[in-house]
């Protein structure tokens, strides 16, 4: 018997989530012992053609990582979801747009106008007669062309329909291992798959909950920023100490990796359970233990709080209840 | 006119493009290396706290963040006119060097080794990690994956994850590492150290020791003259981590010697219409199209360029492979083939630095972190990524917050000779009736490969096929063959 097709694809993405595959180390194995890797350009050499040569649904599982951002990743979720019977949004960007998905807090116009031209541009853009990359344009040889940039950052399920999500920035290698060992045995029929919309490879409670550091008081009078900061105690709340902390709105599953050596929790793993939006639930998170009741005062705490929107957006903007600024949403739709 | 496309690249993350153009008589007239991917860090960035700099730039790339961490970890400290105690910035380094390790590992023995392990016209399925594993052994696969292992695992101990590290903040590190951490450290680099000297053996013996592979580094299809580029410290020897940017022409001499604030007044970027990625030259050289000499800014940053422009390797074990690498290659060295040899040579290095460091007397100090003492204004942090020179420059306002980001990225230094790589391979290969072969087809890759491109995340690869397609055309546009690895 043949065995089930395996592929993975990288549309907007910084290729963190394949480094994080292949950080399961000798579970690689497994997967090529179980699967066929039918397509996966980060490791092999299958070309779109095939993938639109297969019949619909014959891959088994297709991991999506990126986000979409040009008509050439909206191509890519499309093809692959009519490709697969499971399509899973693998990692931050393609389940919630991830840090790029910040870049919906401008028009695309901006982004073209800050990276290329002269006035507006970086230091050192050299561009007297203003110059930009275009979708087609002539060489004295021929035509040559650009895949268009979309309006704003979507996500996976914002293109196509998602069968399962697999949080993180990258997801922990050990949570990949995890679910590929439940595919096998789905596959080799000892196991059912979970429920159609489940998260896989994280936990169901919150960075917080799986954070050893000690929560004594439950109140805060002042936020700070690091560089503000003395050395910080090693083993209390950094949130408690001051520092502005993801983990009570953020989903558990990294076992708290960068609370573990003095970094605030991000907010990489999306979402906590049961929560719609991250940035409001974190806002409500830091809301509820400032201790001051003056508006003064309590403008004072948020003195330390400089970018809320990038603060308690930082991954999840892209599939927010705000997604985007208000034009470049327009432009999009 | 004819064309040839080779798309997608895959180890361009699927998201490079050559366009080669064929003349009326089917000689190559020119080719484009197109990136068409662009996600705008340098504008969204903009309003964040620089603080932020370290983790926010981390997901440029998720091969090298390392490098866009030290990068901004430095711009950030400059900003703020910090200087991170012995112990921050030690621990840095040491979190960096085996970082090189990891990576230049993946490099030699996964991606663009394969093709002198096995040979360039090898047929595709030995033309890999395997096939290597085949040729040299079985011990040798298990040493790479163990090589990978121990960089990583140091990264993680020190950066707190694997991927995307967290703990280099402006003035240093938020974690400082015990006793029993640094032991651990100390027996990886230890090992790391072997397996540097490892791996040299085996260039020499089955590369430097094939004349046909030799030939091939020395001839004229994989060579440009450009000028060089890389960091050096105050002895004008490599350094990975910090020091002033030197620039040599390409008969050796100097160009220039700047600090990193600096850079403005001898980079600058142009832009082309059929790129989202912007083309680097020297300013004061100027931009003269895809051409190499003296009178072209177009430089190059590698592994290659580092050697070229320094005068030597700070660590006993690598200057004695530097020595063996000038006398047969002289110096600067021309042949794009010859940066996997160079890379093996920072590779060597990177391990004995990190065992420098692992038993420095400061590495386990609790100072770790210094505080700001003036208003944060402008900064410009600079490292060497594996695959060139990375400049990181931020403005803030008075609370800290970002004004204006610029971005020169490694793999961007390289983006116009890496063009002409492509471009220069092709016409050596491929003739008016010449049959285009899948070993043709390489030997254009291995000009591209050899620069490692991270746009590509080349690291991804597992190895072998080729990833290319091309297809060539008449002169109305219609398909006449189509050629795939």
């Amino acid at each position: 018997m043949s065995k089930p097709k395996f592929a993975m694809y990288w549309a907007a993405s910084c290729g963190g989530c394949e480094i994080a595959v292949l950080n399961i180390d000798e579970k690689v194995l497994d997967l090529d012992a179980n699967f066929d890797v039918a397509f996966w350009p980060a490791a092999m050499d299958a070309k779109y053609k095939d993938v639109e040569a297969m019949a619909d649904e014959s891959i088994l599982v297709t991991l999506f990582n990126g986000s979409i951002r040009t008509d050439e990743n909206e191509h890519l979720a499309r093809l692959l979801r009519k490709k697969s019977k499971i399509l899973v949004a693998f990692g931050s960007c393609a389940n919630e747009g991830c840090i790029p998905g910040l870049a919906n807090l401008s028009p695309r116009e901006q982004i073209f106008e800050r990276v290329y031209d002269e006035n507006a541009a970086t230091p050192s853009t050299e561009n007297p007669v203003g110059v930009r990359p275009q979708t087609v344009s002539q060489v004295p040889e021929g035509t040559l062309t650009l895949p268009p940039l979309q309006a704003v950052v979507r996500t996976l399920d914002q293109v196509v329909e998602v069968d399962y999500h697999v949080p993180g920035c990258p997801p922990e290698s050990h949570q990949i291992a995890a679910i590929l060992d439940v595919l096998i045995k789905v596959v080799k029929g000892e196991a059912e798959l979970p429920p159609k919309g489940a998260v896989l490879g994280a936990g169901n409670s919150t960075v917080c909950d799986e954070c050893a550091r000690k929560r004594d008081v439950k109140v805060i009078d002042k936020l700070s920023r690091i560089q503000e900061l003395p050395p910080l105690a090693t083993d209390l709340c950094l949130l408690e100490q001051g520092l502005l902390c993801a983990g009570p709105a953020t989903r558990s599953g990294c076992n708290s990796r960068c609370p573990n050596v003095g970094a605030p929790c991000i907010g990489c793993y999306g979402a906590a359970p049961g929560v719609l939006d991250q940035g409001a639930r974190l806002m409500a998170a830091i809301a509820s233990v400032v201790d001051e009741k003056e508006p003064d005062a309590i403008d004072r705490v948020l003195d330390g709080l400089p970018d809320p929107a990038g603060s308690f957006y930082r991954f999840s903007l892209a599939h927010s209840l705000l997604r985007a600024n208000r034009d470049a949403l327009a432009e999009q739709e | 006119m004819q064309r040839i496309s080779i798309d997608p690249l895959t180890r361009l993350e699927g998201h490079g493009k050559i366009e080669i153009f064929l003349d009326e008589a089917g000689d190559v007239a020119n080719a484009y290396l197109q990136v068409p991917e662009l996600r705008g860090f340098e504008r969204f960035c903009v309003g964040r706290p620089v603080e932020e700099m370290p983790t926010l730039t981390n997901r440029i790339c998720g091969v090298c963040p390392e490098a866009h961490h030290m990068a901004a970890a430095k711009a950030a400290d400059a900003v703020y006119g910090l200087i991170p105690p012995p112990a921050g910035r030690k621990l840095r380094e040491l979190l960096y060097s085996a970082f090189f390790v990891a990576d230049h590992t993946t490099h030699f023995f996964i991606l663009g080794g394969p093709d002198f392990i096995m040979g360039p016209d090898t047929p595709v399925a030995e033309r890999n990690i395997l096939g290597v594993i085949r040729k040299v052994g079985l011990e040798i696969g298990g040493k790479v994956i163990q090589a990978r292992k121990y960089g990583h695992t140091t990264v993680e101990i020190i950066g707190g994850r694997k991927v995307h590290p967290c703990t280099a903040v402006p003035g240093g590190m938020t974690k400082a590492l015990s006793e029993a951490e640094r032991r651990e450290i100390e027996k990886m680099g230890r090992w790391a150290v072997e397996f540097g000297q490892f791996a040299l053996q085996v260039f020499h013996d089955l590369v430097l020791g094939n004349k046909d592979y030799l030939d091939l580094i020395l001839g004229d299809a994989y060579t440009h003259k450009t000028y060089y580029m890389g960091l050096v410290d105050a002895y004008n020897k490599v350094n990975f981590y910090d020091g002033r940017v030197r620039v040599v022409g390409p008969d050796g001499s100097h160009h220039c010697t700047y600090s990193p604030r600096d850079y403005t007044d001898w980079i600058a970027e142009r832009v082309e219409p059929w790129s989202y990625l912007k083309f680097p030259y020297l300013k004061k050289v100027g931009w003269k199209g895809f051409v190499d000499g003296a009178d072209s800014g177009v430089y190059m940053a590698t592994p290659l360029s580092r050697l070229n422009v320094s005068e030597g390797m700070a660590t006993p074990l690598a200057q004695a492979e530097y020595d063996k690498f000038v006398a047969t290659l002289g110096k600067p060295a021309h042949s794009r083939l010859a940066i996997h040899w160079a890379r093996l040579i920072e590779l060597l290095y990177a391990a004995e630095r990190w065992v420098e460091l692992a038993t420095d007397p400061d590495i386990t100090s609790q100072d770790v972190r210094a505080l700001p003492t003036q208003a944060p204004t402008e900064g410009v942090g600079i490292v060497e990524a594996p695959r060139g020179t990375l400049t990181h420059h931020y403005r803030t306002d008075e609370r800290g917050l970002l004004t204006m980001v610029n971005l020169v990225v490694g793999t961007t230094n390289n983006n116009a000779a890496m063009g002409m790589s492509i471009k220069k391979a092709a016409q050596s290969f491929i003739r008016a009736g010449t049959v285009v072969t899948e070993g043709l087809l390489n030997r254009i890759e291995m000009a591209y490969r050899a620069y490692d491109p991270c746009l590509g995340c080349a690291t991804h690869s597992l190895p072998g096929k080729i990833p290319l397609e091309i297809s060539i055309r008449d002169a109305g546009g219609e398909v006449i063959e189509v050629v795939r690895g």
